[in-house]
């Protein structure tokens, strides 16, 4: 494939896309995983919610 | 089950649990179809070359730039006439998506430039009132953080996106309204469209990617945003009870 004069042009363009894409996969991979812990973390020291306090009664 | 149904945090996990998989799915299935388009069956542009593959990245993200913000406005209103949580949740979280592909539009739309203008940039009204976009979906990300009670940050970051919505036709029509180096409307245009089908295809195959992409990642950052409202709850009750 001949990508002609510019092909530094195009290949960086889309090298940007695909960075960006995976970073914002990976920011809500991650995040997902950190609001998991802490809620695992808090409901292990006894901690309920508020819906569940009210099921519970 | 009914729209009221969605708008239930609990309810809106458990639908978005079981949607995520398959969004991921076609998210992928539609981008190797887009990206198979693109280089190996759309033609290379009779006057720009293969510079023109640049064009199937920058459009699909130029469109979602403006249409998240867009997004963003409607769960304003939302947040604002019916304080309702899933709309400034809705909001919060497509905020850092929509400033990534619009930063995406800026540095692909540069990178087309320098060898089809001869230059990176210029300040002319559609790259300027892009740039102003980005510095938007900066500034609202930033009001988030500044204030602590969620609920007050909704109402400020609401106003500031309904504000901010003023930009979107002066992003549409600018290079309508003033001369710039940026060509006019070739897709949305009274008329129709002015790109060869063999083009055409492969850009709208892209875009249709790039929608599914936030899609998914919209849905998966609104999830992660009512667990940490949860978290956040769950602290105060916490700090409550031992004081």
């Amino acid at each position: 494939m001949n990508l002609g004069p510019h092909a530094a042009f195009i290949i960086a363009a889309y090298a940007a896309a695909l960075a960006v894409v995976i970073g914002l996969i990976a920011w809500v991979i991650a995040d997902h995983a950190a609001q998991r812990r802490l809620l695992a973390d808090l409901e292990a020291r006894g901690s309920i919610r508020r819906s569940e306090k009210a099921e519970a009664a | 089950m009914t729209l009221i149904d969605l708008a239930n945090p609990t309810r809106f996990l458990a639908l978005t649990a079981r949607m995520l998989p398959w969004l991921a799915v076609a998210t992928c299935a539609t981008f190797a179809i887009g990206l198979y388009l693109v280089w190996f069956v759309a033609p290379d542009d009779y006057q720009q070359g293969a510079t023109v593959k640049i064009m199937f990245i920058h459009v699909p993200n130029a469109w979602l730039a403006m249409a998240v913000w867009g997004l963003m406005s409607i769960a304003s209103i939302g947040t604002l006439v019916w304080r309702h949580p899933l709309a400034d949740v809705g909001a919060k979280a497509a905020a850092p998506i929509g400033a990534a592909f619009t930063f995406l539009a800026l540095l692909t739309g540069s990178l087309w430039g320098r060898p089809m203008w001869g230059t990176y940039w210029v300040w002319d009204a559609r790259l300027t009132s892009v740039l102003v976009l980005f510095l938007m979906y900066l500034g609202v990300m930033a009001l988030w953080r500044t204030v602590d009670d969620p609920s007050r940050a909704a109402r400020a970051a609401a106003i500031l996106t309904l504000v901010g919505a003023i930009n979107l036709p002066i992003i549409k029509f600018s290079v309508d309204w003033w001369n710039t180096l940026h060509q006019p409307a070739s897709v949305f245009r009274p008329g129709g469209p002015t790109i060869d089908p063999s083009i055409l295809t492969p850009l709208l195959v892209m875009a249709l990617a790039f929608m599914l992409l936030f899609v998914t990642l919209h849905l998966a950052a609104m999830r992660n945003e009512i667990l940490r409202r949860r978290v956040r709850t769950m602290w105060l009750m916490q700090a409550h009870a031992a004081s």
